[in-house]
């Protein structure tokens, strides 16, 4: 099948505007603009059953839903601060295809009656910015973006905002205090951003991926949609594939594809033709899944991943193999969340400090039981005491590691190093 | 000051906002403010604040809580090299090591000639492409990727040699 999301891989020059048109580019906006009533395009959305991209998997049409009628004005805000160790598709989206993105964020745009819309990027992905910057000025040159689009009253402008990193802004409501200028920490909640978002105002954010699926649910209608994937997760998903594979990479598939699949037909296989011992299913934030034959033989959609005591997430899959201790790999997560934990919230802020003092013990081999113990114990108080998920998402690893992996925190198996 | 240096700029950075969310604009003027001087300077953020009617205060916490923003000045480029955990599983630690091993530096040090600091940061979204690390120096950031040891270098003696800035 072609690529839907990631259509540069098979139509050459589809990040210029002229050959982004000529494959129907814009069809779906204007159709949406001059054909439909905002509600109906929210409603297709909600009918096609897409839900987001950047982890959670809450169903978008529904999203957009929330925004009330009596609060003006309303903004849209994508959600390109992708971070996650292991995710890396939505700087390719932008790169290859940025207009279907952004025809994707105009869409939303006007579903949602937001005349205006911001991107924001992680900072590192200044040259991406630039390269956006560019296409929405073509956009606005060719009459896409700007005053009484398509001989309508609607009126839509685009901005780029580019963060400073700070995972943490990947969290829509610290993303949104980062815009306004604050530091990156998330919000009490609710009041959720569909009533009180940018300036208190309603606000949709969306992932980057999830945003380019919506031009195509526009022009080619939700039961087309709904009929890839599986029952609970429609649609395609960009799967970042990374760790011990041969061929690392993102690969566009249906729901429903098998880590095997990914792993063996995809990627080549695994890095020293070693058995696969774990797999993180959603990035750095995931639990450690045993990879045996069932775990590879699981249908990666977000019902059946969560048989394994996992997540889908943003299908960032990284394959550990056999030559691993996972006391290592928790070493290098743990000491990632610390890095990133915005210190809001004290069992975050004080609880990722004392498991990166616990798995430094462990690595140099100091009371390596009573320190296991204690660093188990500590992260499961960690557990459901946070106003956003990172706190609970450096914990993952941890316990999953601890109780699915015994034997790699005994004394004789840790502070190993990999690489 | 920055308003009078860059008032192109500076006009476009406005523009993206609603007049009364001035404060918005904070983030983008500290990148120019860095671009302006390699570091943020203590001019450069009362300068800021009075531009947005906040305090230096509120701009100092906003260089403090993000990683890109500097306080001091380093080499004249920063090479950061992601070493989380999808890029050190393809070697990101030994090629970091290697090459601060060559470079005569520890990580987080600046070689003898003040022209590159090396620094180990955290995930990147390049995880498909490691080893890799970000160049920052001048305005901008730029990538490389699927780097060797070996490329690295004449990377650096490139820089050494043309001193032209990051876009």
């Amino acid at each position: 099948m072609p690529h839907l999301l990631l259509r540069h891989r098979d139509v050459p020059g589809i990040g210029r505007l002229e050959v982004y048109e000529k494959n129907g580019g814009f069809e779906a906006f204007k159709k949406a603009v001059t054909g439909m009533q905002p509600q109906d395009v929210t409603e297709a959305v909600k009918a096609s059953g897409l839900r987001g991209r950047g982890g959670a998997g809450f169903p978008t049409g529904v999203k957009w839903g929330f925004i009330p009628a009596n609060i003006w004005p309303h903004y849209v805000v994508a959600n390109a601060d992708e971070s996650e160790p292991g995710t890396f598709k939505d700087r390719e989206i932008m790169e290859g295809n940025p207009f279907q993105f952004l025809e994707g964020v105009a869409i939303a745009a006007y579903a949602t009656g937001a005349n205006v819309a911001y991107i924001y990027l992680r900072g590192e992905f200044w040259q991406v910015s630039d390269l956006l910057d560019g296409k929405i000025a073509d956009m606005e040159k060719a009459g896409f973006l700007g005053d009484k689009l398509f001989g309508s009253d609607y009126s839509l402008r685009i901005h780029t905002h580019l963060g400073a990193g700070a995972y943490i802004c990947g969290e829509e409501t610290a993303l949104l205090e980062s815009i306004e200028g604050k530091r990156g920490q998330p919000r009490i909640r609710p009041p959720f951003p569909a009533v009180y978002g940018l300036y208190g105002k309603p606000t949709v954010v969306n992932n980057v991926e999830t945003l380019t699926n919506v031009p195509l649910i526009v022009s080619r209608g939700a039961d087309w949609y709904k009929s890839l994937g599986t029952a609970d997760s429609a649609g395609v998903k960009i799967f970042s594939l990374s760790g011990h594979v041969k061929q690392p990479g993102n690969y566009e598939l249906p729901f429903g594809t098998t880590f095997r699949e990914l792993i063996y037909a995809y990627g080549g296989g695994v890095t020293g033709d070693r058995p696969v011992k774990s797999i993180m299913s959603a990035g750095a934030s995931s639990t450690m899944i045993v990879a045996g034959e069932k775990a590879l033989d699981t249908p990666m959609d977000y019902a059946s991943v969560r048989t394994l005591g996992a997540d889908l997430g943003s299908a960032s899959v990284i394959v550990i193999n056999d030559t691993v201790s996972l006391d290592w790999v928790i070493n290098k997560t743990i000491h990632f969340f610390t890095h990133e934990s915005c210190g809001k919230c004290t069992p975050c802020r004080e609880g990722t400090f004392w498991m990166r003092a616990m798995i430094e013990h462990i690595e140099h081999g100091e009371d390596v039981r009573a320190n296991t113990e204690l660093l188990n114990s500590v992260a499961r108080q960690m557990q459901n005491k946070c106003l956003c998920p990172l706190g609970e998402f450096s914990t993952m690893a941890v316990t999953t590691a601890i109780d699915r992996f015994p034997a790699d925190f005994m004394p004789s198996s840790t502070g190993g190093t990999h690489g | 000051m920055l308003a009078e240096k860059y008032p192109e700029e500076i006009k476009k950075i406005f523009a993206k906002y609603p007049p009364e969310q001035k404060r918005s604009a904070v983030m983008p003027l500290l990148y120019l403010a860095q671009r302006d001087q390699g570091f943020i300077t203590k001019a450069a953020l009362e300068d800021i604040a009075r531009m947005l009617d906040i305090t230096s205060t509120d701009v100092a916490e906003i260089v403090g809580f993000y990683t890109l923003y500097h306080d001091r000045q380093a080499g004249k480029y920063r090479m950061q090299v992601c070493t989380d955990l999808p890029c050190a599983l393809r070697g990101a630690e030994k090629f970091l090591e290697q090459l601060c091993g060559n470079l005569g530096v520890r990580v987080g040090e600046t070689t003898a000639d003040g022209v590159v600091t090396v620094e180990a940061v955290m995930c990147l979204a390049a995880c498909d492409k490691s080893p890799m690390f970000q160049l920052q120096g001048g305005e901008g950031i730029e990538y490389h990727e699927n780097m060797t040891v070996d490329k690295t270098m004449e990377l650096i003696a490139a820089l050494r040699k043309s001193g032209r800035e990051v876009k």
